[in-house]
Protein backbone atom coordinates (compact mmCIF):
# COMPACT_ATOMS: atom_id res chain seq x y z
CA UNK A 1 0.00 0.00 0.00
CA UNK A 2 2.97 2.32 0.89
CA UNK A 3 3.89 1.83 -2.62
CA UNK A 4 0.84 2.87 -3.93
CA UNK A 5 0.55 6.09 -3.33
CA UNK A 6 3.52 7.12 -5.41
CA UNK A 7 2.70 4.93 -8.19
CA UNK A 8 -0.64 7.01 -8.22
CA UNK A 9 0.88 9.66 -7.98
CA UNK A 10 2.61 9.42 -10.78
CA UNK A 11 -0.03 8.19 -12.92
CA UNK A 12 -1.66 11.57 -12.16
CA UNK A 13 1.35 13.39 -13.81
CA UNK A 14 1.10 11.96 -16.66
CA UNK A 15 -2.27 12.36 -17.10
CA UNK A 16 -1.56 16.10 -16.16
CA UNK A 17 0.94 15.75 -18.79
CA UNK A 18 -1.30 14.12 -21.27
CA UNK A 19 -3.93 16.99 -21.06
CA UNK A 20 -1.62 19.92 -21.48
CA UNK A 21 0.05 18.42 -24.31
CA UNK A 22 -3.79 18.64 -25.47
CA UNK A 23 -3.76 21.72 -25.05
CA UNK A 24 -2.80 25.57 -27.12
CA UNK A 25 0.61 25.52 -28.25
CA UNK A 26 2.01 28.71 -29.58
CA UNK A 27 2.54 27.96 -33.66
CA UNK A 28 6.15 28.56 -33.53
CA UNK A 29 6.00 24.99 -31.86
CA UNK A 30 4.75 23.40 -35.04
CA UNK A 31 7.29 25.28 -37.39
CA UNK A 32 10.35 23.50 -38.99
CA UNK A 33 13.56 23.83 -36.90
CA UNK A 34 15.10 25.75 -39.99
CA UNK A 35 11.45 27.84 -40.09
CA UNK A 36 11.87 28.65 -36.51
CA UNK A 37 15.51 29.57 -36.32
CA UNK A 38 14.63 31.85 -39.37
CA UNK A 39 11.65 33.48 -37.63
CA UNK A 40 14.33 33.87 -34.63
CA UNK A 41 16.63 35.63 -36.44
CA UNK A 42 15.37 39.32 -37.71
CA UNK A 43 18.62 39.33 -39.76
CA UNK A 44 17.24 36.29 -42.25
CA UNK A 45 13.73 37.15 -41.77
CA UNK A 46 12.23 39.14 -44.97
CA UNK A 47 9.11 40.23 -42.70
CA UNK A 48 11.36 42.34 -40.94
CA UNK A 49 12.00 44.57 -44.15
CA UNK A 50 7.61 45.49 -43.70
CA UNK A 51 9.28 46.46 -39.98
CA UNK A 52 11.74 48.75 -40.77
CA UNK A 53 9.18 50.80 -43.45
CA UNK A 54 6.27 50.68 -41.19
CA UNK A 55 8.75 52.46 -38.65
CA UNK A 56 9.74 55.60 -41.41
CA UNK A 57 6.04 55.27 -42.33
CA UNK A 58 4.89 56.01 -38.10
CA UNK A 59 7.14 59.19 -38.42
CA UNK A 60 6.21 60.29 -42.02
CA UNK A 61 3.29 62.67 -42.59
CA UNK A 62 1.91 65.86 -40.94
CA UNK A 63 0.80 65.59 -38.18
CA UNK A 64 2.10 61.77 -38.12
CA UNK A 65 1.85 58.82 -35.92
CA UNK A 66 4.80 59.93 -33.80
CA UNK A 67 3.64 63.76 -33.51
CA UNK A 68 1.03 61.79 -30.86
CA UNK A 69 2.11 58.75 -29.93
CA UNK A 70 6.01 59.75 -29.67
CA UNK A 71 8.23 57.05 -30.15
CA UNK A 72 7.50 53.53 -31.73
CA UNK A 73 8.60 51.63 -28.69
CA UNK A 74 5.99 53.12 -26.55
CA UNK A 75 3.41 50.79 -28.58
CA UNK A 76 4.87 47.70 -26.60
CA UNK A 77 2.25 45.59 -25.36
CA UNK A 78 -0.57 46.87 -27.88
CA UNK A 79 -1.04 43.39 -30.08
CA UNK A 80 -1.49 41.38 -26.68
CA UNK A 81 -4.08 43.50 -26.20
CA UNK A 82 -6.10 43.71 -29.55
CA UNK A 83 -8.61 43.22 -30.52
CA UNK A 84 -10.40 45.84 -28.24
CA UNK A 85 -14.15 47.10 -28.19
CA UNK A 86 -14.05 51.04 -28.99
CA UNK A 87 -16.04 53.77 -27.37
CA UNK A 88 -18.45 53.96 -29.59
CA UNK A 89 -18.97 49.95 -29.53
CA UNK A 90 -17.19 48.54 -32.94
CA UNK A 91 -15.20 46.14 -32.12
CA UNK A 92 -11.33 47.08 -33.78
CA UNK A 93 -8.19 45.09 -34.22
CA UNK A 94 -4.67 46.31 -34.80
CA UNK A 95 -5.32 47.45 -38.86
CA UNK A 96 -8.86 48.84 -37.44
CA UNK A 97 -7.42 50.98 -35.10
CA UNK A 98 -5.01 52.35 -37.19
CA UNK A 99 -7.03 52.89 -40.25
CA UNK A 100 -9.60 55.00 -37.76
CA UNK A 101 -7.16 56.94 -36.37
CA UNK A 102 -6.03 57.78 -39.63
CA UNK A 103 -9.36 58.62 -40.79
CA UNK A 104 -10.24 60.97 -38.01
CA UNK A 105 -6.98 62.47 -36.15
CA UNK A 106 -4.95 62.59 -39.74
CA UNK A 107 -7.67 63.57 -41.75
CA UNK A 108 -6.37 61.23 -44.24
CA UNK A 109 -8.60 59.06 -46.24
CA UNK A 110 -8.27 55.19 -45.22
CA UNK A 111 -5.57 53.30 -47.07
CA UNK A 112 -6.97 50.31 -47.62
CA UNK A 113 -7.53 46.65 -45.45
CA UNK A 114 -4.01 44.84 -47.11
CA UNK A 115 -2.39 47.35 -48.97
CA UNK A 116 1.48 47.27 -48.01
CA UNK A 117 0.96 50.83 -45.91
CA UNK A 118 -1.50 49.19 -43.31
CA UNK A 119 -0.09 45.68 -43.09
CA UNK A 120 3.72 47.61 -42.76
CA UNK A 121 2.62 50.07 -40.29
CA UNK A 122 0.51 47.16 -38.12
CA UNK A 123 3.75 44.74 -38.53
CA UNK A 124 5.75 47.69 -37.07
CA UNK A 125 3.30 48.42 -34.19
CA UNK A 126 2.74 44.29 -33.36
CA UNK A 127 6.92 43.95 -33.32
CA UNK A 128 7.29 45.42 -30.29
CA UNK A 129 5.11 43.18 -28.71
CA UNK A 130 7.15 40.35 -29.84
CA UNK A 131 7.56 37.75 -26.62
CA UNK A 132 4.95 39.41 -24.78
CA UNK A 133 1.74 37.48 -23.46
CA UNK A 134 -1.85 37.72 -25.22
CA UNK A 135 -4.24 39.47 -22.89
CA UNK A 136 -7.06 40.62 -24.34
CA UNK A 137 -10.35 41.54 -22.35
CA UNK A 138 -13.22 39.70 -23.04
CA UNK A 139 -15.64 40.77 -20.54
CA UNK A 140 -18.05 43.73 -20.27
CA UNK A 141 -18.82 44.85 -24.43
CA UNK A 142 -16.53 42.28 -25.64
CA UNK A 143 -17.95 39.09 -24.13
CA UNK A 144 -20.95 39.61 -26.92
CA UNK A 145 -18.24 39.48 -29.76
CA UNK A 146 -16.22 36.86 -28.31
CA UNK A 147 -19.48 34.25 -28.45
CA UNK A 148 -19.56 35.33 -31.90
CA UNK A 149 -16.12 34.20 -32.87
CA UNK A 150 -16.20 31.33 -30.93
CA UNK A 151 -19.78 30.38 -32.55
CA UNK A 152 -17.99 30.81 -36.03
CA UNK A 153 -14.77 28.50 -35.16
CA UNK A 154 -17.31 25.78 -33.51
CA UNK A 155 -19.58 26.03 -36.62
CA UNK A 156 -19.55 23.37 -39.58
CA UNK A 157 -19.10 25.42 -42.96
CA UNK A 158 -18.18 24.95 -46.93
CA UNK A 159 -18.62 22.01 -48.99
CA UNK A 160 -16.15 20.11 -46.84
CA UNK A 161 -18.39 20.89 -43.87
CA UNK A 162 -15.62 21.39 -41.37
CA UNK A 163 -15.75 23.49 -38.19
CA UNK A 164 -12.07 25.11 -37.53
CA UNK A 165 -11.46 23.12 -34.07
CA UNK A 166 -11.79 19.47 -36.59
CA UNK A 167 -8.59 20.47 -37.76
CA UNK A 168 -7.35 23.00 -35.23
CA UNK A 169 -7.83 21.00 -32.18
CA UNK A 170 -8.88 17.66 -33.04
CA UNK A 171 -5.80 17.17 -36.12
CA UNK A 172 -3.18 19.80 -34.56
CA UNK A 173 0.28 18.43 -34.66
CA UNK A 174 -0.56 16.27 -37.77
CA UNK A 175 0.30 17.02 -41.76
CA UNK A 176 -1.79 19.13 -43.84
CA UNK A 177 -0.75 19.47 -47.66
CA UNK A 178 3.26 19.62 -47.05
CA UNK A 179 2.41 22.00 -43.63
CA UNK A 180 1.99 20.96 -40.15
CA UNK A 181 -1.43 21.73 -38.63
CA UNK A 182 -1.01 24.21 -35.69
CA UNK A 183 -3.48 25.13 -33.27
CA UNK A 184 -4.55 28.16 -35.38
CA UNK A 185 -3.48 31.15 -33.43
CA UNK A 186 -3.26 34.84 -34.91
CA UNK A 187 -0.82 35.41 -32.59
CA UNK A 188 2.01 35.23 -35.57
CA UNK A 189 0.66 37.84 -37.91
CA UNK A 190 0.74 40.13 -39.81
CA UNK A 191 3.04 37.27 -40.96
CA UNK A 192 5.29 36.68 -43.79
CA UNK A 193 4.22 33.93 -46.00
CA UNK A 194 6.64 32.04 -47.98
CA UNK A 195 3.16 31.34 -50.59
CA UNK A 196 2.84 35.00 -50.27
CA UNK A 197 6.19 35.98 -51.08
CA UNK A 198 5.27 38.80 -48.80
CA UNK A 199 3.55 39.62 -45.41
CA UNK A 200 -0.35 39.38 -45.40
CA UNK A 201 -2.81 39.91 -42.60
CA UNK A 202 -4.79 37.38 -40.39
CA UNK A 203 -7.70 37.93 -42.47
CA UNK A 204 -6.21 37.24 -45.28
CA UNK A 205 -5.37 33.84 -43.92
CA UNK A 206 -8.51 32.78 -42.86
CA UNK A 207 -9.60 34.00 -46.20
CA UNK A 208 -7.67 30.92 -47.31
CA UNK A 209 -8.62 28.86 -44.80
CA UNK A 210 -12.46 29.05 -45.75
CA UNK A 211 -11.21 28.36 -49.60
CA UNK A 212 -9.51 25.27 -48.25
CA UNK A 213 -13.39 24.61 -46.72
CA UNK A 214 -14.72 25.47 -49.79
CA UNK A 215 -17.00 28.18 -48.01
CA UNK A 216 -18.08 31.50 -48.66
CA UNK A 217 -14.99 33.43 -47.91
CA UNK A 218 -15.60 37.10 -45.86
CA UNK A 219 -14.62 40.33 -47.21
CA UNK A 220 -11.29 41.65 -45.50
CA UNK A 221 -11.66 43.50 -42.29
CA UNK A 222 -14.98 41.80 -42.00
CA UNK A 223 -16.21 41.81 -38.73
CA UNK A 224 -16.97 38.08 -38.79
CA UNK A 225 -13.35 37.93 -39.15
CA UNK A 226 -12.23 40.70 -36.30
CA UNK A 227 -14.59 38.48 -33.68
CA UNK A 228 -13.32 35.36 -34.63
CA UNK A 229 -9.54 37.44 -34.08
CA UNK A 230 -10.36 38.15 -30.87
CA UNK A 231 -11.77 34.46 -30.25
CA UNK A 232 -8.37 33.30 -31.26
CA UNK A 233 -6.31 35.98 -29.29
CA UNK A 234 -8.56 34.79 -26.64
CA UNK A 235 -7.67 31.26 -27.21
CA UNK A 236 -3.72 31.95 -27.37
CA UNK A 237 -4.02 33.88 -24.09
CA UNK A 238 -0.63 33.58 -22.06
CA UNK A 239 1.38 32.79 -25.06
CA UNK A 240 3.77 35.21 -26.50
CA UNK A 241 2.95 37.27 -29.62
CA UNK A 242 4.87 36.40 -32.33
CA UNK A 243 4.61 38.96 -35.03
CA UNK A 244 6.04 39.07 -37.50
CA UNK A 245 5.60 35.47 -38.02
CA UNK A 246 7.28 33.56 -40.69
CA UNK A 247 5.08 30.56 -42.42
CA UNK A 248 4.73 28.24 -44.98
CA UNK B 1 22.58 56.81 -61.02
CA UNK B 2 22.12 54.74 -58.30
CA UNK B 3 18.35 54.29 -56.48
CA UNK B 4 17.87 53.37 -52.57
CA UNK B 5 16.22 50.16 -51.91
CA UNK B 6 14.84 48.57 -48.37
CA UNK B 7 17.04 46.16 -47.80
CA UNK B 8 18.21 44.91 -44.45
CA UNK B 9 22.33 44.48 -43.87
CA UNK B 10 23.88 42.59 -41.03
CA UNK B 11 27.16 42.62 -39.91
CA UNK B 12 29.09 42.22 -36.83
CA UNK B 13 29.09 45.14 -34.63
CA UNK B 14 32.99 45.01 -34.60
CA UNK B 15 35.61 42.66 -36.29
CA UNK B 16 39.19 42.52 -35.48
CA UNK B 17 41.49 42.71 -38.38
CA UNK B 18 42.14 39.68 -40.77
CA UNK B 19 38.77 38.14 -38.86
CA UNK B 20 36.25 36.19 -41.42
CA UNK B 21 33.15 38.27 -40.71
CA UNK B 22 29.71 37.09 -41.98
CA UNK B 23 27.54 39.31 -43.97
CA UNK B 24 23.73 38.90 -44.51
CA UNK B 25 21.72 40.65 -46.50
CA UNK B 26 17.75 40.76 -47.14
CA UNK B 27 15.98 43.38 -49.79
CA UNK B 28 12.92 43.70 -51.09
CA UNK B 29 11.91 42.91 -54.52
CA UNK B 30 9.10 41.42 -56.36
CA UNK B 31 11.65 39.32 -58.27
CA UNK B 32 9.21 39.03 -61.19
CA UNK B 33 9.98 36.28 -63.71
CA UNK B 34 8.22 36.20 -67.05
CA UNK B 35 4.63 35.34 -67.44
CA UNK B 36 4.07 34.26 -71.06
CA UNK B 37 1.51 31.43 -71.74
CA UNK B 38 -2.14 31.24 -73.51
CA UNK B 39 -4.18 33.24 -72.31
CA UNK B 40 -2.83 34.66 -69.50
CA UNK B 41 -1.21 38.80 -70.13
CA UNK B 42 2.00 38.52 -70.51
CA UNK B 43 4.23 40.47 -67.66
CA UNK B 44 7.52 41.08 -68.65
CA UNK B 45 10.51 39.79 -66.40
CA UNK B 46 12.10 42.07 -63.34
CA UNK B 47 14.67 40.48 -61.04
CA UNK B 48 17.72 41.69 -59.90
CA UNK B 49 20.09 39.87 -61.75
CA UNK B 50 23.27 40.66 -60.35
CA UNK B 51 24.63 41.57 -56.92
CA UNK B 52 27.84 42.92 -55.99
CA UNK B 53 29.73 43.97 -52.94
CA UNK B 54 32.71 45.93 -52.96
CA UNK B 55 34.67 46.54 -49.81
CA UNK B 56 38.35 48.79 -49.09
CA UNK B 57 38.44 49.19 -53.09
CA UNK B 58 37.85 45.54 -54.20
CA UNK B 59 35.05 43.23 -55.58
CA UNK B 60 34.37 40.88 -52.73
CA UNK B 61 31.13 39.17 -53.91
CA UNK B 62 29.49 38.79 -56.95
CA UNK B 63 25.92 36.99 -57.73
CA UNK B 64 23.81 35.98 -60.80
CA UNK B 65 21.01 35.70 -59.67
CA UNK B 66 18.00 33.73 -61.72
CA UNK B 67 14.29 33.65 -62.01
CA UNK B 68 13.70 30.93 -59.91
CA UNK B 69 15.00 32.83 -57.04
CA UNK B 70 12.04 33.88 -54.40
CA UNK B 71 11.06 37.10 -53.25
CA UNK B 72 13.03 39.29 -51.33
CA UNK B 73 16.46 37.49 -51.82
CA UNK B 74 18.65 36.62 -48.56
CA UNK B 75 22.61 36.04 -49.44
CA UNK B 76 24.65 35.30 -46.97
CA UNK B 77 28.43 35.31 -47.75
CA UNK B 78 31.58 35.92 -45.88
CA UNK B 79 35.07 38.02 -46.12
CA UNK B 80 37.73 39.07 -44.88
CA UNK B 81 37.73 42.19 -42.37
CA UNK B 82 41.04 44.44 -43.30
CA UNK B 83 39.95 48.02 -42.70
CA UNK B 84 37.28 50.07 -40.92
CA UNK B 85 35.16 51.64 -44.17
CA UNK B 86 32.09 51.08 -46.19
CA UNK B 87 30.25 47.52 -47.97
CA UNK B 88 28.37 49.16 -50.92
CA UNK B 89 25.91 46.56 -52.44
CA UNK B 90 24.70 46.49 -55.49
CA UNK B 91 21.76 45.59 -56.82
CA UNK B 92 21.49 45.23 -61.24
CA UNK B 93 17.63 45.42 -62.23
CA UNK B 94 16.32 44.49 -65.45
CA UNK B 95 15.95 47.23 -67.60
CA UNK B 96 19.05 48.78 -66.07
CA UNK B 97 18.20 50.15 -63.00
CA UNK B 98 21.28 50.14 -60.54
CA UNK B 99 19.77 50.11 -56.09
CA UNK B 100 22.43 50.75 -53.87
CA UNK B 101 22.86 50.41 -50.53
CA UNK B 102 26.16 50.74 -48.04
CA UNK B 103 26.89 49.59 -44.69
CA UNK B 104 29.82 50.49 -42.27
CA UNK B 105 32.06 47.65 -40.92
CA UNK B 106 34.43 48.47 -38.19
CA UNK B 107 37.47 46.72 -37.57
CA UNK B 108 39.82 46.96 -35.12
Amino acid sequence: MKRAAPLALLAGLGLAALAVAAEVRPPQDYLSPTLRAQQDDPSRHPGWLWVDEGEALWRRGDPSCQSCHGDIAGMAGVAARYPVVAQDGALLNLEGRIERCRMRHQGQPAIGYESEALLSLTTAVASRSRGLPMSVAVDGPAAAFLEQGRTLYETRQGQLNLACGQCHDDNAGRRLRGDVISNGLGTGFPAYRLEWNGVGSLHRRLRACQLGVRATQFELGAPEYTALELFLAHRARGLPVEAPGLRR
Amino acid sequence: MAESILARITLPEKARKGEVVAVRVIVRHPMERAVDAPGLRPVPRKILHTLRVTYAGAEVFRMEMSPGIAANPYVEFTTVAVESGAMVFEWQEDGGTVFRREARLEVA
